[in-house]
This record gives structure tokens, C-alpha cells and sequence, in this order.
């Protein structure tokens, strides 16, 4: 099977992430359950008036599509593919309101057209003039794994070489405020650990983060990118034959990276699958980057940072297992049915 | 050359809720286009919408679910048509190989949340049914309802949505990752997208008139749509009967504009050419096209000139299926895909209604009665905002 790399990767988030990898800059917020990212200005890339009527999404995902390709020298990709939970909320909210507060009158139609799920994939092929393959996938929790997995069927069995593909979500203040009502946010506890939760209710944000996936190693590839898995069921049979597949067994992973996003009701879940793993490392990021669907980016960007720098930053830690050398990292994501998990390799 | 043999499929449409009804409708000509009985709108005086005349308690009492169930009607049109699918496929080992869900949905949950979003932010009452508005969930409840375990995914491509499903499915089949998937979509109408597609002013106020010079616009439907597809050894293990093939299947971006194609249908070019070298046939190999035609003036120009350029000037007998069930989104690609198997099965070419004066730009004519013909091969065309171009090829079971 051929080898797939990440050669480029940018992302936006609730750290200071777009500049580069800074652990020592991240700030860890205790004050709210939900985060707002740290944002790049744009001006560089996307025109004043285009800044303005842009949703939130597609500046984020147009910002770090751009700077991912950037890094991997500008490669034209043989395809697209964007992964998002719920898509440009923000517009959805707006179009929304606007039907019931004005009872189906005066409506305009750009609130709509920025709400469809695709609007992100499409801008960026727009922007690009790029008419190659061009996905969305909208599967909570996976939608960015199912797109790498799509990315990686082009690459290892459809003789496809470069392929951009990344995760984009937003927030918007009616759902935020709609979640804390169903749990889904958390209300803020001065006296709760996100890192070792107490309630229910994720603590909550948004971001985008992109990566160049291709078949050829470069100096500056990141890590590869051997695997992906998703399914709505996992037993750790299923977590055993899969890093089977790929010549691995559970002491093999040397960095266990998972998705614990601050709410009790996905903590047992995480636990349990930590549990196969007691030889590994074990990290963390929803605590710097909150949980969003698709935060699953951020920590996949972290660990590929982690893996080329053969470190890995004490913010990150849940444990303080040492390794001589960072070989395998496993990321772990569970949320309403889904399991992810996103297998690299240093290279 | 892709070979997946489709060996099941369901479907709910406004012109049938079962495969022998849908059929008979297209044979006889009866449209399911209607004034609206279920979806509250403004609009309701002044459009016309292709919609199941089923309520979403009629809907949820046939699925035997409970009062209190927290499904938006895009989940309970899933549910309906992948049960009809995996009846259909006889299917009575789930779970037993490697299998996989994939839906599409452009709409997700958004009829519960748009009748509820008032009451959602100032009471308790039917807050069940908020994280239901994400279209993951709206695939897993699907999933969960058959009891499938396994990969599933949802894809979100507009309009080109259930094909791009129907594609990831063969690709998926093709590289031996799984045995058996169910792929299509579902999409219920919805305040929402009705509204929206009025303000970019793309509705008609009659019947659809699809590559007609005065054409007006589309009507919005709604529907479900899923097909089995199983690999050559599960269908050689199990003796399955194979109703057709997916063969072909191509996806490409118009790149021009979000919400309208390019005058000379570049994306829709570049997916018809795709969907034909992976069939590895030549143009006068396509025996009929079930066209996207949606009425709207833009598509029907751009993919009239983009399929006069596939086909160099001699296109086979074309017809768009939305004079039927009006354009129904996401679910689009699939229902289309189950008309096209039943072309294939049946020999005959469904009728493009409503059409009478020819377009003066493009020299496209739909075939305006229902045609006998010998078919191997059907191409079916689905193009969406966002500039998705999907086009797949469906052959004739040997």
C-alpha cells in the first residue's frame, strides 16, 4: 500500500496556532465554557469588503487551506474535501431568524447561500479555480476522519498524489445558548477541572485546520498518515484489528491522543479506551482548543508538530510516561455514536 | 472499469412509496406535484412542491415508533426507504461482513428545528429534538433504525449530494474496504430551503417545465433513496440477484459561481467525461440521459451545452424526472438512480413532462412520451450550488 505524508498544514483555533507551533503562548481558559478563537486579520488574503460579508467559516477555511499549500510548495490538489459538523451555523442562525421575525417576508438571499453545508468546500475551489473533486462531509464528530479517508482511498488505491483536505466549524450565539440548555455546553464551575470533569456539557469553540496529504515524502513532510478508522460501533477487538492491519499492536502506540471534551457524559467512554493503552503517553487538547466537531484538526495538527519535533509539550500531557523516541501517535474521538481514530507515523 | 452491482433499493417520493408504485406512476405520466398539505409556509398560496402526503405522525406510526421520538421528517423518510431497501435486497444477515452506511442530507434536521427554534430558546418542551438538527445524527438514527453497525458517513454537496453517495459507495466497494454498503439520501422540505431558493428567485409558480424555453424555475419535492451495493464475492457467495451497475462515476467543481453553473457547464462537462472514461465507454455507448434538468433557466442551459459538447451535437434520449417529484435536493441523485435502474430493467425512457417549446440557444428535446428502447447504459447528471458536478453511469444486469 502506498505511503501517504502530510506536507503542509496550517489552523485557526482558540490558541494562537495560525503563527506556527507555540505551545509556550497557549493560555489555558478557566473562565469560560465557551472559547473564542484567536484569528488571524485576513487582510493579507481576502479583500476589506470580502472580509465583511465572508462567513466565519469560509474566511477560517480559505485562510488555512491557503496557508497548508503554502507550506507544501503550492501543489494544484486532485481534490478538495472538507469536513464539517453543522457547517456555516452562523448564517443558518441568521437566514433562520430573519423567516420567523419577519413572518417569510424581506428576505435576501446571502445568508442562505453561505449556509449550505458545502459553501466552504465550494469558496475554496472558487478562490482557487480549482474544478477538481470536490466533497463535504457532514458526520459529527468524523466528518474530518471520513474525509481523510476519502482522501487516502484517492491517494493509496486511485493514483491521486495531492490532495488538500481539512475540518471547519463555527459557532453562533443561539446555538451556543440552545446547547447550554440541552447540556451539550457546560455552565461555568469556578471549582471544575476541564481536564477532569465533574459535569455534563462539553466546553465549547471553533476553528479550522488544514493539511496536504500526498504519495511523495518531502524534506519538510510533517508525519505519515498511515490510517484512518470510523464506524457509529467500536470494541476493542475492532481497535486491535485495525492496528493489525497496519502491523501494530496496543504497546506500539507511543502517543495516545484523545478527544476528552470537559463533559462527564463522553469521559467514560474516553476512559475506557485509554484503558487498552496503558504503555502509552496520553495527551490531550479540547482543554486548549475546546470541543467542536471538528476539533479532531487541531489535535491532529498538534501531533504532527509533536512528531517532528520528537516533544511533546507538558500542556499537552495527561500522564508523564516518557518515550526515547516518538514513533506512533493515535488520535481517539468519540461524540453522540461516532468513533474516530486517525493513525501517524514520524517519517 | 468500476463494476458494483446494485442488488436492492427503496424509495419515498411524492409520486410513490414503494418501487411498484413509483414505477407506475412514471409509466402512466402521473406528476406528484401539489399545493402543500403538511409544510407550513407563506409561500403555500403561491408555489407548488413535489410532497409525500404522509404526516410526520402518519410517517412515524408506520415506522412503529413511539409519540415522543425526537426524529426530524428527513430522519423518518430514511428510515422509511433504506427499511423498503433492505427488504427489497432481501437482506436477512446484517452486520455479517463488512458494511457501511452512507447518507446524504442538505437539510438535516432543519423542519423540527425551524417549527421549534422559538420554543427552543424560551422553553423545555421539545428540546429532544435539538441535536437531531445536525445531519450526522440524522444518519445515524437512520442507521441505528435498520440496526446497521458499521462506517457511516453523510455527505452534504447540495443538490449533487445522494450521487456523490452512491459514487463513495462503489469507489469504497471497488477498493475491497467493505462488503456491502447502503448509499443514497433523504431530504424532507422545510421552511428553510423553500424560502431560500425563493429569494435567489428559482421557483416556479406552476409545474416545472424542464429544457423548455420558457421555463420558469423549479419545484421543490421531497424524498428518500437508497441502494444495496455488494461486492462481486458477497454477490457470487449468496447467488444475489444484481438489478444493474454502477459503472461510472465522475465528480468535478464548476469552480464559476456558489450558487449558479457557468454558461458553458464546465464542471458538468468534466463530470460526464470522468463518469465515461471510468466506464471506459465512448459517448454512443450512453443509451439515455436522466438529465438533472431542475427548470431553473441557468441549469438547463449550462448542462444542455455541456452534454451537446459530451456527445458532440448528438446527445441519445434525454428527460429530467423533476416534472414528477420536483427537485428533492440531496435525495435527488438517488431517487434518480432507482428511475434509471428502472429504465434499464423495463426498456423504456421516462417522459420529461411539461415541455413544449424547444430552447432557442441549445438544440436539446426531451423526449416528451414514454419510449421503448433496447438500453445498456444510462448516464444521470446531479449538479449543485457550491459548484458539485456528480455524474454516474448505470448499466444493464446481464
Amino acid at each position: 500500500m502506498k505511503k501517504v505524508f502530510i506536507n503542509g498544514l496550517s489552523a485557526i483555533g482558540a490558541q494562537p496556532v495560525f503563527e506556527g507551533f507555540a505551545p509556550e503562548k497557549f493560555v489555558l481558559n478557566n473562565e469560560e465554557t465557551a472559547f473564542c478563537p484567536v484569528q488571524p486579520s485576513y487582510k493579507e488574503m481576502i479583500a476589506p469588503g470580502a472580509i465583511r460579508r465572508m462567513a466565519k467559516g469560509v474566511k477560517m477555511g480559505i485562510y488555512t487551506a491557503h496557508h497548508a499549500l503554502k507550506e507544501a510548495n503550492n501543489p494544484v490538489p486532485d481534490a478538495i474535501i472538507v469536513g464539517t459538523g453543522i457547517g456555516c451555523i452562523e448564517d443558518s442562525e441568521k437566514f433562520l431568524n430573519a423567516i420567523i421575525d419577519n413572518q417569510e417576508e424581506f428576505l435576501t438571499p446571502t445568508s442562505f447561500i453561505q449556509s449550505t453545508h458545502n459553501t466552504v468546500a465550494g469558496q475554496i475551489a472558487l478562490e482557487m479555480g480549482c474544478k477538481a473533486y470536490n466533497f463535504t462531509y457532514v458526520n459529527g464528530i468524523v466528518s474530518l476522519e471520513t474525509s481523510i479517508q476519502d482522501a487516502l482511498l484517492q491517494l493509496q488505491f486511485e493514483n491521486k498524489k495531492s490532495i488538500l483536505v481539512g475540518g471547519v466549524d463555527e459557532t453562533a450565539p443561539t446555538t451556543v445558548h440552545i446547547y447550554k440548555k440541552v447540556d451539550r455546553i457546560k455552565e461555568y464551575r469556578d471549582d471544575e477541572d476541564f481536564m477532569h470533569p465533574t459535569s455534563k456539557g462539553t466546553v465549547y469553540s471553533e476553528g479550522a485546520a488544514f493539511f496536504v496529504l500526498e504519495t511523495e515524502k518531502k524534506e519538510n513532510s510533517y508525519a505519515e498518515l498511515t490510517a484512518v478508522y470510523s464506524s457509529n460501533a467500536l470494541s476493542k477487538e475492532a481497535v486491535e484489528q485495525f492496528l493489525e492491519q497496519h502491523q501494530l499492536s496496543f504497546s506500539d502506540i507511543d502517543v495516545l491522543f484523545t478527544g476528552n471534551d470537559g463533559s462527564t457524559q463522553n469521559e467514560s467512554a474516553y476512559l475506557a479506551f485509554e484503558a487498552y493503552f496503558p504503555e502509552s503517553i496520553r495527551a490531550m487538547s479540547k482543554h486548549l482548543s475546546g470541543h467542536y466537531h471538528t476539533a479532531s484538526g487541531f489535535a491532529l495538527w498538534s501531533a504532527c508538530h509533536i512528531l517532528k519535533n520528537q516533544e511533546i509539550p507538558a500542556v499537552y500531557r495527561r500522564n508523564q510516561l516518557q518515550k526515547s523516541k516518538l514513533g506512533t501517535i493515535l488520535i481517539y474521538n468519540y461524540d453522540q455514536g461516532n468513533h474516530g481514530l486517525i493513525l501517524l507515523k514520524a517519517c | 472499469m468500476a463494476k458494483v452491482a446494485v442488488t436492492g433499493m427503496g424509495i419515498i417520493s411524492s409520486i410513490g412509496k414503494t418501487i411498484e408504485e413509483t414505477f407506475h406512476s412514471l409509466v402512466t405520466e402521473t406528476h406528484g406535484i401539489s399545493k402543500t398539505d403538511f409544510l407550513d409556509t407563506k409561500l403555500k398560496d403561491s408555489r407548488l412542491f413535489g410532497e409525500i402526503k404522509l404526516s410526520n405522525d402518519q410517517l412515524a406510526e408506520v415506522l412503529g415508533l413511539p409519540a415522543d421520538h425526537p426524529y426530524p421528517r428527513t430522519a423518518l423518510l430514511g428510515c422509511y426507504a433504506l427499511r423498503e431497501a433492505v427488504k427489497n435486497a432481501g437482506i436477512t444477515d446484517l452486520n455479517s461482513c463488512r458494511e457501511g452506511f452512507i447518507n446524504a442530507t442538505s437539510v438535516g434536521g432543519m423542519d423540527t428545528t425551524e417549527q421549534y427554534w422559538t420554543s427552543y430558546k424560551e422553553s423545555t418542551e421539545h428540546l429532544r429534538f435539538v441535536m437531531n438538527h445536525e445531519s450526522g445524527n440524522i444518519t445515524n438514527i437512520i442507521a441505528d433504525f435498520i440496526g446497521l453497525k458499521g462506517f457511516t458517513t453523510t455527505i452534504s454537496t447540495a443538490c449533487s449530494s445522494a450521487a456523490n453517495a452512491i459514487m463513495l459507495g462503489a469507489r469504497m466497494i471497488e477498493a475491497g474496504q467493505v462488503d456491502r454498503i447502503f448509499v443514497g439520501g433523504t431530504d424532507a422540505l422545510s421552511k428553510f430551503t423553500v424560502n431560500g431558493f425563493n429569494t435567489l428567485m428559482i421557483l416556479t409558480d406552476g409545474y416545472n417545465q424542464p429544457f423548455d424555453q420558457n421555463r420558469k424555475g423549479l419545484n421543490l419535492g421531497e424524498a428518500a433513496a437508497y441502494l444495496v451495493l455488494e461486492s462481486d464475492a458477497l454477490v457470487k457467495k449468496h447467488y444475489r440477484k444484481v438489478l444493474a451497475y454502477i459503472t461510472g462515476f465522475g465528480n468535478a467543481n464548476d469552480a464559476y459561481h456558489q450558487t449558479a453553473s457557468s454558461e458553458t457547464g464546465e464542471g458538468n462537462f468534466l463530470a460526464m467525461s470522468k463518469a465515461l472514461e471510468e466506464a471506459q465507454i465512448s459517448p454512443e455507448a450512453i443509451d439515455y440521459i436522466n438529465a438533472h434538468g431542475t427548470a431553473t433557466p441557468n441549469n438547463d442551459l449550462s448542462e444542455g451545452r455541456s452534454v451537446l459538447r459530451v456527445f458532440s451535437n448528438n446527445p441519445p434520449e434525454i428527460s429530467s424526472t423533476k416534472p414528477f417529484t420536483g427537485h428533492t435536493l440531496a435525495a435527488a441523485g438517488g431517487i434518480e438512480a432507482v428511475f434509471s435502474i428502472l429504465a434499464l430493467q423495463n426498456q423504456v425512457i421516462f417522459p420529461n413532462l411539461n415541455f413544449v417549446t424547444p430552447m432557442e440557444d441549445v438544440a436539446i428535446r426531451p423526449e416528451t412520451t414514454l419510449k421503448k428502447k433496447d438500453m445498456k447504459h444510462v448516464l444521470s447528471n446531479s449538479f449543485g450550488f457550491g459548484g458539485n458536478c456528480s455524474s454516474l453511469i448505470i448499466s444493464k444486469a446481464e
